[in-house]
């Protein structure tokens, strides 16, 4: 079974991490992953940085930036993570934009992602209905698990035909807002996520998008499975380099 | 019959569609689904010509260039859009999408510019609305441009530096997006060319097309035919270009010419010629030829012209390029400034450092006697006037 299938069905709220691959070090790959999965992190987005990430505030831009000045490419990725299955046995999902994987070519892309042991895909560019037309089949022959967004915005039909095409879980953007840009809840977030809760959906929620400590953490995953750190944990890293990844874990829960 | 419009996915070919995070999926479907009715509606339509008409000054004249004729042995008209209120052909489509905006309730405006022109086009009709205006310029534009920032300010916008990736026009519309993330519901985005996510494409191509509407009635009011053997435009993002192929697109016995950037020249690693150089790939939610490295990162372009200055084109023109409906001509910086102090000398005409692209074709690409060649004047030179004092020492 899928690792991320496997990993939704154990009874406990999921903590996901993302990172950008190739910072604050072009290396540093391999030890975020392993220290991620030692310190009791569920799941691990691997970040492909991209020139220009639109659905991302300042915190992932800057870190896209400095990964790609200090070298990282797709192909440098998929050699960085040849033998990661060798050390961790967490759920990973590549997250990126489209252009890189369209450019690497999209089965070539997915074939690498199966051959080192990637579980999923988010490409937030990707719509659902190009997917489902030309690259379902591609993803699902490699083992994949594509991931969709929805929003606030995102009216209760669309939910329904994501929730169809998905399998795994849905990835629950929290508010109208590019990343790292809100912290913190309001009621809106909360009439939000009673909504989704309420549709009965066939797949797992996850949360992302203005969740940086224990407390939101909390909030988000009242309703939802689980939730999803990204910029927090990005500048955490710029302050503190590499070595002390458990701390920051500990702090959320 | 084979047709270069948008199918009703916003596909020309196998470019275009929506290729935008689901942020976006909400503030584009409402557009899609709403902008061909709108347009359609009598008092939309009504109101769009009335101030195309009282307040831009259209239409433009339809002048035939004598001595730029005589020079190169063939019949040279020129489209004046350079005579549009704000200096460029950019206000039709801001008039445009400022009434559609008012249509769909919005009460906040977001643009991008690059050089200003768009900015300042926006602004102008935000002002004449009395709606609220937010142009993101790439920091290093703003330093560059100073007299459009200073217009758009006069009109009451807000200028915001875009101070991400390389501060320029591809992150001023980077920016754009993010605010229009940040601010889905009561925010109208007016991109400033046929760039973008579908509608947007369709949409600024169909308000420009009141360019080749007017040609057509106006070539047969002078020459007794619609069609001209041939249509010019520069090319950036393509807007003025869409405009004036619009009405020709599907009559083939139309030549259309696109001139785009060659910058310092096609291999010398500073160009905006995108057909040359670029490869299929997503850049702003379209699916287009963009300038971009192996890897699929998003390169930086560079043209004299700040308009040109863009490293992707519209669909419509990958589509015209890629299945050879259109002639695609790149001229360097050096060719397209000696064609705008050209056009100076033999018409008493100074042209905007994009329009002289299109104009040095001329050297480059002969025509016969007989034809009859249109080429889009998309703008005035005023705002160019300090780059063309220091290339020529003034």
């Amino acid at each position: 079974m899928n690792r991320i299938k496997q990993k939704l069905q154990e009874d406990k709220k999921i903590l996901s991490i993302y990172f950008s691959a190739g910072y604050p070090n072009l290396d540093d790959t391999v030890k975020i992953i392993q220290d991620l999965e030692k310190n009791g992190v569920d799941l691990i987005e691997i970040g492909l940085p991209f020139s220009d990430p639109l659905a991302d505030g300042p915190t992932i831009q800057e870190s896209s930036t400095a990964a790609l000045k200090n070298g990282m490419h797709t192909a440098l990725l998929f050699e960085q993570l040849k033998d990661i299955r060798k050390t961790v046995s967490i759920p990973l999902i590549i997250m990126g934009y489209f252009n890189p994987v369209l450019q690497y070519g999209v089965e070539a892309f997915c074939a690498q992602c199966e051959k080192i042991g990637i579980d999923g895909l988010i490409l937030p560019d990707l719509p659902l209905d190009v997917y489902k037309e030309e690259y379902e089949t591609i993803f699902k022959k490699h083992g994949l698990i594509n991931v969709f967004l929805i929003t606030p915005q995102t009216s209760d039909e669309r939910i329904k035909a994501i929730d169809d095409a998905s399998e795994g879980f849905i990835y629950m953007v929290s508010s109208a807002s590019t990343t790292g840009a809100k912290q913190g809840f309001g009621s809106e977030q909360s009439d939000y996520f009673d909504r989704i809760a309420k549709m009965g959906l066939n797949n797992p929620q996850i949360v992302g998008f203005g969740i940086s400590n224990a407390e939101t953490f909390k909030q988000a995953t009242q309703k939802a499975k689980g939730a999803i750190i990204g910029s927090a944990f990005i500048k955490y890293l710029t302050e503190n380099g590499v070595d002390r990844i458990g701390d920051f874990v500990k702090q959320i829960r | 019959m084979k047709s270069y419009h948008a199918d009703e996915r916003g596909y020309y070919g196998e470019f275009g569609g929506a290729f935008i995070p689901e942020m976006l999926y909400p503030n584009c479907e409402e557009l899609r689904q709403n902008y061909l009715n709108i347009m359609a509606e009598p008092s939309f339509q009504e109101e769009f010509h009335q101030l195309l008409k009282d307040y831009v000054g259209r239409p433009t004249p339809l002048y035939l260039a004598k001595r730029l004729s005589e020079k190169y042995h063939t019949k040279i008209y020129l489209k004046r859009e350079d005579l549009c209120h704000t200096g460029a052909h950019k206000v039709n489509n801001t008039i445009g999408q400022i009434l559609m905006a008012k249509k769909l309730g919005k009460n906040r405006i977001i643009a991008e510019t690059g050089a200003g022109q768009h900015g300042v086009a926006t602004a102008t009709v935000c002002a004449l609305m009395g709606i609220q205006c937010v142009v993101y310029m790439g920091e290093i534009d703003i330093a560059r441009q100073a007299p459009n920032v200073a217009r758009m300010k006069m009109l009451g916008a807000e200028v915001r530096p875009a101070t991400s990736g390389s501060k320029t026009l591809k992150d001023a519309t980077n920016e754009a997006i993010r605010d229009w993330i940040n601010n889905p519901v009561d925010t109208h985005y007016i991109i400033g060319s046929v760039v973008g996510p579908h509608p947007y494409p369709d949409m600024v191509a169909r308000f420009q097309s009141v360019i080749s509407e007017e040609i057509k009635q106006q070539l047969k009011a002078i020459e007794g035919r619609e069609n001209p053997d041939y249509v010019v435009a520069c090319v950036g993002g393509g807007s003025n270009a869409a405009g004036i192929f619009y009405h020709y697109l599907d009559v083939p016995e139309v030549g259309i010419i696109a001139v785009e950037a060659a910058g310092k020249g096609i291999d010398s690693g500073e160009s905006a010629a995108t057909s040359a150089l670029g490869k299929v790939g997503i850049i702003h939610g379209s699916k287009t030829l963009l300038m971009q490295t192996q890897d699929g990162q998003i390169t930086e372009p560079y043209s004299i012209s700040a308009g040109l200055d863009y490293p992707g084109v519209g669909p419509m023109h990958a589509h015209l390029y890629a299945s050879g409906r259109g002639e695609f001509i790149s001229i360097t910086d050096e060719d397209a400034m000696q064609a705008g102090l050209e056009l100076s000398k033999l018409e008493g005409i100074i042209p905007a450092i994009e329009t002289s692209h299109a104009l040095a074709i001329f050297e480059e690409r002969k025509f016969n006697p007989d034809d009859v060649v249109v080429v889009n004047l998309s703008g005035r030179g005023d705002k160019d006037l300090q780059n063309y004092i220091d290339y020529f020492k003034l």
